[in-house]
């Protein structure tokens, strides 16, 4: 497995920082162009959501309904339903989390060809607090037949991803975090859904990720490099479906893995390479993420440091894990 | 086109249907069915909506929505009526392997559009089909190739369903967007599974809370296709405002055993409660001597 081309300054501590809901914005412009289709709907978010610019572009494609996410929802499966593509933007915790029903049955169930943005994901969303922190919407959405599931790392990442849900016929649910995040990728770096990649070659212990917090993860990657442990790292930017045969092909080599998720350490992407193994594959993996726990107000950087998802984390977790072989 | 008289006739077969439907399948819902055979004979057999089995595919079609998707026996024996479904499926109601699904689904390419069953959920589907035919009829000022595909939607609900927030929700956007495109049929039956819906959860003034949010009502018999279609005609005409035609039905409606009790919402006859049910409906209860089929 080659590594890809990635962003030559990606460990530079002046790495460019872009809020990966910027890449969804910019696409959302890109393909209201190229796309007659694309209608992209908001609850009350347009501009954290970066909905906004598409709005005023194309006001007649663009559907405020309010602070009323479960219509919205409805409403963009009956779009769907009707040869339009809807992305439906909201934060995480409103959308899916409270119009998952919606979602399973107007969208899943109906085989609507929806497209939902989740924004505000992760503890990383800082100062509001618990209840606007996302960390469960990869697992109410991975339960559901025929969705795909992703979690892009940077905004470049994002805009490929938003660009290729337009495309792709289904459901899809991507999720985007609120703060400047460092530029992991370029416009080279190849992105496919269901396709995850190698950033880092190893033969050691995997590690694999999904998100922003793959920075930290390749942070880590260099860490454990001094200490003569060569970690190979995943973007596992697709948690459904999953990239089985990539990981295992490294796994093969390194015989364990630790995995990175700003989610609960339940229900993600820890679940889901958990599942694989269990059927394909058995080795050890550590979890690296929200440990069964709630956020709480503060600093992002802050967060992210109290509850464990710094690199010096995911080296202590790769050397419990190297123990477990 | 269709004469009332023969439109009354096709209802009351459908109303067999329903009974010998529950019958087989030995669970279901039976008066809301029975209660609207008179509005989904209008809607699909009436010759205002847009509707021919022929046609399914075509992107012109009128859209219908079933929101309350409990009561699709009477979706099913209407659109096998209407030719959308051979009439010897309908026996297969809730069998494995049956396109006619517990609560009715859009997988089977037969003029269903929509999943329904979580209430509420109907709704919004319809909101968004008639923004997509408005979008489609006035172009855009960024699209060169406006596709000029429109068609009106029509969504029926129930009147228990209104309990969910979400139908409140969209009614507020349809009301906001003034969607003429939409028609909505309430079923007004006053009945919801635990009981009354005026001790359940109070909906009246239910029109004053409809003309609150921006949207025209029509209050009509549910029984009298005359007025039913009367009153789809000038929902079509609407210049701004989405229409909401609110049903007065009698749950149960043609079966004097189950009428207004809703104790009949949720369960389906047994053998001999089929048998009085069939023979009343083909007498019009008493009303003729030699039963019709």
């Amino acid at each position: 497995m080659k590594q890809v081309p990635l962003n030559p300054y990606v460990l530079y501590k002046t790495v460019e920082k872009i809020p990966t809901r910027n890449g969804y914005g910019d696409a959302l412009l890109e393909l209201g162009e190229t796309n007659p289709d694309v209608v992209v709907l908001t609850a009350d978010l347009a501009e954290s959501t970066r909905a906004q610019k598409f709005g005023e572009t194309y006001p007649e494609r663009f559907i405020e309904c309010g602070v009323a996410e479960q219509n919205m929802m409805g409403v963009a499966a009956g779009l769907a339903l009707s040869g339009k593509i809807p992305f439906v933007s909201s934060y995480a915790v409103f959308s899916p989390g409270r119009s998952w029903d919606q979602l399973r049955v107007s969208v899943c169930y109906g085989k609507a060809n929806v497209k939902i943005a989740g924004a505000h994901t992760g503890v990383s969303v800082g100062p509001d607090g618990a209840t606007h922190q996302a960390l469960e919407d990869i697992a109410i959405t991975r339960v559901l037949p025929d969705i795909i599931v992703c979690a892009p790392c940077d905004a470049e990442e994002t805009r490929k991803c938003t660009l290729a849900a337009a495309k792709h016929k289904g459901p899809v649910y991507f999720r985007f975090a609120r703060e400047k995040t460092p530029v992991i990728t370029t416009n080279k770096t190849p992105f496919e859904f269901g396709k995850a990649y190698v950033c880092r070659e190893g033969y050691d212990v995997t590690l694999i990720a999904c998100g922003p917090l793959l920075h930290e993860a390749l942070l880590a990657a260099e860490e454990l490099a001094k200490q003569h442990i060569e970690a190979e790292v995943i973007n596992s930017h697709t948690i459904k479906p999953l990239d089985g045969k990539t990981i295992q092909t490294s796994l093969k080599k390194t015989l364990c893995a630790v995995t990175i998720e700003e989610h609960q350490t339940t229900g993600g992407l820890h679940g889901a390479v958990a599942e694989f193994c269990a059927q394909n594959y058995p080795v050890p993996i550590e979890p690296i993420g929200m440990p069964n726990h709630f956020g709480e107000s503060g600093e992002p950087d802050e967060l992210i440091t109290k509850y464990g998802m710094r690199a010096k984390d995911i080296v202590k977790a790769a050397k419990k894990v190297l123990k477990r072989k | 086109m269709k004469t009332t008289k023969q439109l009354e006739k096709i209802a009351n077969q459908i109303r067999q249907d329903i009974i010998n439907m529950l019958l087989t399948a030995g669970s279901g819902h039976s008066a809301g069915p029975l209660g609207m055979a008179d509005v989904f004979t209008a809607l699909y057999l009436g010759g205002i909506a847009k509707l021919d089995s022929k046609k399914k595919n075509d992107p012109a079609r009128d859209r219908v929505v079933l929101s309350n998707a409990h009561i699709c026996p009477v979706l099913y024996a209407t659109l096998a009526h209407a030719g959308f479904i051979p009439h010897k499926q309908l026996k297969t109601l809730r069998k494995l392997g049956s396109p006619l699904q517990g609560h009715s689904n859009n997988h089977y390419n037969n003029g269903i559009e929509t999943c329904g069953g979580p209430l509420g959920q109907g709704i919004s589907q319809a909101i968004g089909m008639a923004l997509a035919s408005r979008m489609n009829r006035r172009g855009t000022s960024d699209v060169k190739r406006a596709t000029k595909v429109s068609y009106h939607t029509w969504c029926l609900m129930s009147d228990g369903e209104l309990d969910e927030g979400q139908c409140w929700e969209a009614f507020m956007l349809a009301g906001k967007m003034d969607l003429r495109e939409l028609t909505v049929f309430v079923d007004r039956n006053n009945i919801q599974i635990d009981g009354p819906t005026e001790d359940i959860m109070p909906l009246e003034n239910l029109a004053d809370k409809f003309k609150a949010f921006n949207w025209f009502v029509i209050e009509v018999d549910g029984h009298n296709i005359r007025e039913i279609l009367d009153a789809m005609k000038k929902a079509q005409s609407m210049a701004a405002n989405p229409t909401v035609i609110i049903c007065h039905t009698i749950p149960g409606k043609g079966v004097d055993f189950m009428e207004n009790k809703y104790e009949w919402h949720g369960k389906p006859p047994n053998k001999e409660e089929a048998k009085i049910a069939l023979h009343e409906l083909r007498t019009l209860n008493g009303k003729i001597t030699s039963e019709h089929q």
